[in-house]
């Protein structure tokens, strides 16, 4: 059952890949492109969400 | 004759049609997340088995691929996505029941939780304020995410615990920035459709929560 269940989903996973690819071109060649301070507004975030989980591993170890 | 400024009024517009996608979006996901843990609770009170996880992975993949778009424009539209939440959350229930059997399961379930709410709050609130349009990153975004399911069609077979750790991660940094793209999507009039925009934005908690749990699991040395 685990297996089949595995197959099925992985066959599944697959044809996402095919269909997030127009969505990936599409973004990757008309999406707006990054000025200047837009990558640190974001990587500010991120790091302070790694920090969280780091935390919340330390507050169940 | 009075000499409007139709770029004001037209400002003004798109203004009023934003925060409205934005209101239907947060009382919709609020809806569905309830809705998700009630099926989440029918399904821990039924016991239902571990493999009903993948079952309603499956089924909600297969949903959000073809169903939901079709009917995205249409009340119809509402009804599928509380389809696809409730499937979802009866599949959470199954896996909620092998955490709660660790040792540490409930601490484990109740952290994952409250960090799910801390990110999913923090980012929602720093994308609605900060006035900057995250829309760059939907490059980054599907490339990562294309990367990130090759990854889980390896492990699926490979079943290596540090690439699912490593996957688990990967996820969470990527439906965060999925959280600031979506929201800044909606902010900035690029979704105008609030049932997709409930759909990505319950995709980014669903799955923060469950890599989260994942990472928690392995790292108390429960799981």
């Amino acid at each position: 059952m685990s297996l089949f269940l595995q197959i099925a989903l992985a066959v599944i996973l697959v044809m996402m890949l095919f269909f997030l690819w127009p969505t990936f071109k599409h973004w990757q060649e008309h999406g707006p492109k990054a000025k200047a301070g837009d990558w640190q507004a974001v990587i500010l975030p991120l790091a302070l969400v790694v920090g969280l989980v780091v935390l919340l591993i330390a507050l169940v170890r | 004759m009075a000499n409007v400024d139709y770029s004001i009024v037209r400002g003004a517009e798109r203004a009023v049609a934003t925060n409205k996608v934005l209101k239907n979006t947060y009382l919709l996901l609020s809806a569905t997340l309830a809705f998700s843990a009630v099926m989440a609770a029918v399904s821990m009170a039924l016991a239902l088995p571990s493999w009903m996880y993948l079952v309603s992975v499956i089924g909600a993949i297969l949903m959000g691929m073809f169903v939901l778009p079709r009917t995205a424009n249409s009340s119809a539209g509402i009804g599928v996505i509380f389809g696809i939440t409730g499937l979802l959350g009866l599949g959470l229930g199954s896996i909620l029941t092998a955490y709660l059997a660790l040792p540490k399961g409930p601490e484990i379930i109740a952290t994952a939780f409250g960090g799910t709410g801390l990110i999913f709050l923090g980012l929602s609130g720093y994308a609605l304020t900060a006035k900057r349009d995250f829309s760059f990153l939907g490059g980054f975004v599907f490339a990562g995410m294309m990367v990130v399911l090759i990854a889980v069609v390896a492990n699926l077979f490979l079943q290596m615990p540090a690439l699912s750790l490593a996957i688990s991660a990967a996820i969470i940094l990527l439906m965060s920035a999925f959280i600031l793209f979506d929201t800044s999507r909606i902010v900035n009039g690029g979704e105008t459709n609030y049932i997709m925009a409930t759909y990505g934005l319950y995709l980014s908690i669903f799955n923060i929560f469950i890599s989260l749990l994942q990472i928690l699991g392995i790292m108390s040395g429960d799981d």
